[in-house]
């Protein structure tokens, strides 16, 4: 319980501390700080969970299960590696006078006010608590995608707060339609959003309520997770912000809408009998899949190249929690955790390629490997196993979701496996020459720290070889909640 | 369903719906700013007034608070302060010129006979008299949703919004006597903080293009420079 409180303690206080002192030469330690203690709090938080199974906080307030507090725990940590890399990546932003005191203050405040909408968003057992929080979420970082105040940056801003307001209205509108629906067979005024009462209750609810809650919560929550057609707000966000900020957005703010989503499935599926929710997802996540993987090859901004792949990704689990079988359900819970970690370890090596290179245009970003090798090989790696390559945990999730694939719907293996070879190609033909051949002159010496990077991808490798059983009991667990049976 | 055949409180907040969706439509066509925000504190009061009807017909009081909350935050606090910001950007006198008007219209009309077609599941199972003001309520988000789409100044898209925001309220109300006192606290303070964030925006996009035409943010997109 204290640990619970502990991990959202963190960084709102973070939050709230670093407004006043964030322009600080220290403050980048106070950061790191702040996310250490979140991460050693998730951590306890989750041996908890998995000792005595789940908690119940005493208002009710709060609920974590297998299914979120691995999700925490993932956060805590993406979080804790992102503020490591942020610490010298913003100062050189600050020394090229990109950013001022003021902007640096809000910039730490609104990094900690981010992870604590994402901790209070996954820990939350209210679902109308959870609206609040992923809306929150967007409050926290539409300034930092301006942070720049340039001309892009700031449309960037602009779109991604209306598309992702006018997205999220939707799924308020689905969550009062869910509590309308609830309010039927619940008593109670204030116990019709609380999960742990809604999941008991969910086969009595009213079957046409319910499947038109889950189309309006599939587009607002499919907004966040940015589905295709709603994503046009993630490149454009991804790109003109701050890296470790598309860092955390792609790493962590994605995975919680998608969250959000299959916690809603869980409702709607009882309550339909039938797969419509699953099928809706299959939808939207194949057309993602394939639209971003297409999308690759007309990049010419490296983040936002990575952004699309990002969409790619969260289409492929999105589509593999709609199949909703044990075994692509368990395969999707760990492309959750491996995207996560691969895509924020590659956006924090484009980070640092992009200041070393000094533009994020990929045809002025040459010969990384020889200029910096440990960035070159960096990005080179990341590249490898977020296309999917042996022996990277994409591989082995992604070869979970396909057996799956092959199992429930043979013929959907065909665009997936055409989708995945697309995708590739986009990403090589453009990283390709980034990486090897020759520097420009140009080029300038930064200050790099690629621990988080190298952490980050031996992780993914190690997932790859070999899931910790503690891992796999616990995606186990996750599983048979959400579909009923597990795959162990 | 015969009006006359509906107590008093019932007909009063049948009416107001009607009047907010009114309110809706006004939004829609009006096209001086200061008035744009006076229609919209309008749609605010009628909000609140309706909340109080409901309130004394279910009984629920805790509506109260939450017609409070309008109150405070919609019809004073918002209103307020989108008219200090555009009198401190100097653009309260402006005139927006509404791309197709007539057919925005049209549009919008058509959004209210989807929106009765949607709720038709719901309002079967409404235990208010009252049920076609889901309807309504819907068919305000979706106006707000059309305005934010066919309007160019960002102060009339979060006008749009706002409004939007405010026929998720009137949902709330209407199908279920508002969320729980601990959501509802969390969207107001949502609403509260977007609306700062947005007047920050102005500042932002003002100082960078010299005008608060979104239409002039179009340099992000996919073809290579």
């Amino acid at each position: 319980m204290i640990a619970l409180y502990a991990t959202l303690f963190f960084p709102f206080a973070g939050a709230l501390l670093l407004g006043l002192i964030g322009h600080w030469k220290s403050a980048k330690h106070v950061n790191i700080v702040f996310c250490v203690g979140a991460f050693i709090a998730a951590g306890m938080l989750a041996l908890d969970v998995f000792s005595n199974g789940p908690i119940l906080s005493d208002g009710k307030l709060f609920y974590i299960d297998a299914f979120n507090v691995y999700l925490i725990l993932l956060n805590a940590f993406v979080g804790l590696t992102t503020s490591i890399f942020s610490g010298p990546y913003m100062s050189h932003e600050r020394d090229i006078g990109r950013v001022g005191d003021k902007r640096m203050r809000l910039y730490h405040s609104m990094f900690q006010g981010f992870l604590f909408t994402m901790l209070a968003a996954l820990s939350t057992n209210n679902l109308g608590i959870l609206w609040v929080a992923i809306e929150a979420a967007t409050l926290t970082t539409v300034l930092l995608v301006s942070l720049y105040r340039t001309h892009e940056s700031i449309e960037a801003g602009w779109k991604y707060f209306i598309i992702c307001g006018v997205g999220i209205s939707q799924a308020l509108f689905g969550t009062i339609l869910v509590y309308f629906a609830s309010a039927k067979v619940i008593p109670g005024h204030e116990d019709g959003l609380l999960w742990t009462v809604l999941q008991l209750h969910a086969a009595n609810m009213d079957k046409g309520v319910m499947a038109l809650a889950f189309v309006f919560l599939l587009v607002g929550y499919g907004t966040k997770v940015g589905l295709v057609p709603l994503h046009n707000w993630l490149p454009d966000a991804h790109s003109e912000g701050p890296t470790p900020m598309s860092a955390i957005l792609s790493g962590l703010l994605l995975n919680v809408a998608l969250y959000a989503l299959v916690r809603f499935k869980m409702l709607a599926d009882p309550a339909l009998g039938n797969h419509l929710a699953g099928n809706l997802m299959m939808g939207f996540g194949l057309l993602s899949f394939s639209v971003a993987g297409i999308l690759l090859h007309r990049q010419y901004d490296i983040k936002r190249m990575f952004s699309y792949s990002s969409i790619e990704h969260m289409g492929l689990m999105t589509f593999a929690f709609g199949i909703g079988g044990p075994l692509a359900t368990f395969g999707a819970l760990l492309h959750m955790i491996v995207h996560s970690l691969t895509k924020s370890a590659i956006f924090v090596t484009v980070g640092q390629a992009s200041q070393i290179a000094g533009t994020q245009v990929i045809s002025k970003i040459r010969g990384l490997i020889r200029s910096n090798p440990a960035v070159g090989w960096s990005l080179l790696l990341g590249t490898c196993a977020i296309a999917g390559f042996p022996p990277f945990g994409v591989f082995t999730s992604e070869f979970l979701l396909f057996t799956a694939t092959i199992k429930s719907y043979p013929w959907l293996v065909l665009p997936l496996l055409v989708g995945l070879a697309v995708a590739f190609a986009g990403l090589f033909r453009n990283i390709q020459p980034m990486v090897f051949g020759e520097p420009p002159e140009d080029q300038r010496k930064v200050p790099v720290n690629m621990w988080p990077v190298f952490i980050h991808l031996a992780l993914v490798l190690w997932l790859g070889l070999a899931i910790p059983t503690v891992l796999a009991q616990w995606l186990n667990q996750a599983t048979i909640m959400i579909v009923g049976q597990g795959v162990l | 369903m015969l009006i006359a055949s509906l107590s008093m409180p019932e007909q009063v907040t049948l009416t107001l719906s009607a009047l907010i969706l009114l309110s809706s439509f006004l939004l829609l066509a009006q096209v001086r700013v200061d008035s744009l925000i006076n229609t919209f504190a309008l749609q605010g009061l009628l909000l609140f007034f309706a909340t109080l009807a409901i309130a004394f017909i279910s009984g629920k009081y805790d509506l109260l608070i939450s017609a409070a909350l309008t109150l405070g935050l919609k019809v004073i606090f918002i209103p307020i302060l989108l008219r200090r910001l555009v009198v401190q950007l100097d653009i309260h006198r402006e005139v927006e010129v509404l791309v197709k008007p007539s057919l925005v219209m049209l549009f919008g009309g058509g959004l209210v006979l989807f929106s009765y077609y949607v709720s038709l599941p719901i309002t079967e199972l409404s235990l208010l008299s009252t049920r076609n003001t889901i309807a309504i309520s819907l068919a305000v988000v979706l106006i707000g949703m059309l305005m934010i789409i066919s309007r160019r100044k960002a102060v009339s898209q979060v006008i749009g919004f706002m409004s939007m925001e405010n026929g998720l309220f009137f949902a709330a109300v209407v199908s279920t006597f508002g969320m729980p006192m601990v959501v509802e606290l969390g969207i107001a303070f949502d609403v509260l903080v977007a609306v700062i964030l947005f007047g920050v925006f102005f500042f932002h996009i003002r100082t960078e293009i010299g005008s608060l035409d979104t239409d002039r943010l179009n340099r992000l997109n996919e073809v290579d420079k």
